[in-house]
């Protein structure tokens, strides 16, 4: 089975193809776009109050990128080689557990 | 079991719904446009008498749409086809990239037909030749019998190399009329054309996968690498197949172009299409005036067969290549690629280049007689008179 980009590693913080020979043929990715790191896009940064969340999931429906996954504990968290801060998910949260703050680089 | 071709007269648009069946498509998305029409019509008929199995017909409302459909069937692993011609093939422009782009062995006939306006529904390349740079492999067929021909082995060359192919078709002068067709007993198609491997599947539930995501920069540009080299890659399965085919059914194939008469010949003929049938009739009367003259049909356009027009150029003094088909601001397509693939090799001879049949306008034997005469008063006098003559203008 030809994946584009497999999945990413623990700890890494981008895969890189480094020949042409290890692309596939077709341009077509396991999962979804796991080598587009959009993170670098942020300029909000989503934060997440455990406290107000009821772990309904919504947040990580509506997020465009792979970027909300779920937690051993059930709660969810942000990858944030993913997360562009587009702030769909403190949007959607219905207990507004998240909220949108200034990331500072 | 013993090849015993099946004979039956259809017309061009019978002869592709034929091949259709036999080469057992599973998806067929379409929408009814002249003179593609009897195409899926005979497909539509061939579904409701439970002629053929396991097909799914897909009436859409346009023909982006039936590309589309023809996109999502192909990338869930099934073989899929679909046809067209002139204003609905450019109307499918953007869905043609997709397919290539995808990787994609969709096998669509177009009936090449003139683009509008004037409105006109004859016969004309520049519908075809407009998508050349989609990355879709183009046959073009000269009689009803490689209409046939090209189906099936059009499908077995994109599910190879995985790109997608048209084969093309003249409107009228093929789509509708009729002629003998030699058809192959399905046992010895399914031989030749076993069921599609295909490269991935969307209905792979255990390995998810998204067809379409973003490339970036970065991953982009090894993507097209490769499409090019599917391309040229092509070249060597088309001839593989193409000899396959003729040592199975006794048509051969394996020049991407083919060549009649040519040995000696001091100048040739140059073109795609139903046309070449009147070129080579009048190669033969030709002869028999003292012409050393033959044709060369180019029956692959893409990819385009560079070395294989190298051979034959440098053996002859001149080429008239006859373009059924304008690019505006420039000269006939087949002329300029053939020029081009010429430049950068010692191989040059006399090139003109004759603009002819446009939108249906006759193309005769004695048009052929004509153009010899014209050729010889240039090879006579070492240079041309025009490079590229408007040759049925009214003047
Ligand atoms: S801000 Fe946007 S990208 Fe980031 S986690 Fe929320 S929905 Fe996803
Ligand atoms: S939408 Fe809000 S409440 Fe629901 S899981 Fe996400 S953070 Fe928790």
């Amino acid at each position: 089975m030809n994946t584009l980009f497999g999945e990413k590693k623990e700890g890494a913080t981008k895969i890189v193809l480094k020949s042409v020979d290890e692309y596939p043929e077709a341009p077509v990715s396991l999962g979804t776009t796991l080598s587009n790191f959009t993170g670098d896009w942020r300029t909000f940064i989503p934060v997440i109050d455990d406290e107000k969340c009821v772990k309904c999931y919504i947040c990580w429906k509506f997020c465009p990128e792979p970027a909300i996954f779920i937690r051993e504990d059930g709660y969810v968290g942000v990858d944030y080689d993913y997360c562009k801060g587009c702030g769909i998910c403190a949007n959607e949260c219905p207990t507004k557990a998240i909220t949108m703050e200034k990331e500072e680089k | 079991m013993e090849y015993k071709p099946i004979r039956k007269v259809v017309s061009g648009n019978y002869a592709a719904a034929y091949a259709v069946k036999h080469a057992r498509v599973e998806v067929v998305a379409a929408y009814p446009i002249t003179p593609q029409t009897s195409i899926i019509e005979k497909i539509a008929e061939f579904i409701a008498n439970d002629e053929i199995e396991n097909i799914q017909y897909v009436p859409v409302e346009s023909e982006h749409s039936a590309m589309a459909a023809s996109i999502g069937a192909s990338a869930t692993g099934a073989r899929a086809f679909t046809a067209t011609s002139a204003q609905g093939l450019a109307l499918m422009h953007e869905m043609l990239h997709w397919a290539a782009g995808a990787r994609l062995p969709i096998v669509m006939v177009d009936v090449n037909r003139a683009m509008a306006p004037p409105w006109s529904v004859w016969d004309d390349q520049t519908d075809s030749l407009s998508q050349r740079d989609t990355g879709w492999m183009q046959f073009y067929a000269e009689n009803n019998q490689e209409v046939y021909d090209g189906v099936l082995m059009a499908f077995k060359i994109a599910e190879t190399v995985n790109l997608p192919a048209m084969v093309i078709e003249s409107a009228f002068i093929l789509s509708h009329t009729y002629d003998v067709v030699e058809m192959i007993p399905q046992e010895l198609v399914d031989e030749f054309l076993p069921p599609r491997k295909p490269l991935y599947t969307l209905t792979d539930f255990d390995n998810p996968i998204s067809v379409g995501a973003l490339g970036t920069p970065s991953d982009y540009y090894e993507f097209r690498y490769k499409l090019a080299k599917a391309m040229e890659d092509a070249k060597k399965v088309i001839h593989e197949v193409g000899k396959e085919f003729g040592e199975r059914f006794g048509r051969d194939y394996s020049q991407m172009i083919e060549l009649y008469r040519t040995e000696d010949a001091d100048f040739v003929f140059m073109g795609m299409g139903s046309l070449m049938g009147t070129v080579k009739q009048a190669v033969d009367l030709l002869r028999e005036e003292g012409y050393k003259v033959g044709a060369a049909k180019v029956r692959w356009f893409r990819p385009f067969p560079s070395e294989e027009l190298y051979e034959l150029a440098k053996n002859v003094q001149a080429i008239a290549v006859l373009d059924r088909n304008f690019s505006f601001g420039q000269e006939g397509i087949l002329f300029n690629e053939a020029k081009g693939a010429l430049y950068n090799t010692d191989a040059k001879p006399l090139m003109k280049n004759y603009i002819v049949g446009l939108g249906g306008r006759d193309f005769t034997v004695n048009d052929v007689r004509k153009i010899a005469e014209n050729m010889k008063a240039i090879i006579d006098k070492g240079e041309l008179d025009v490079e590229v003559d408007w040759y049925h203008l009214k003047r």
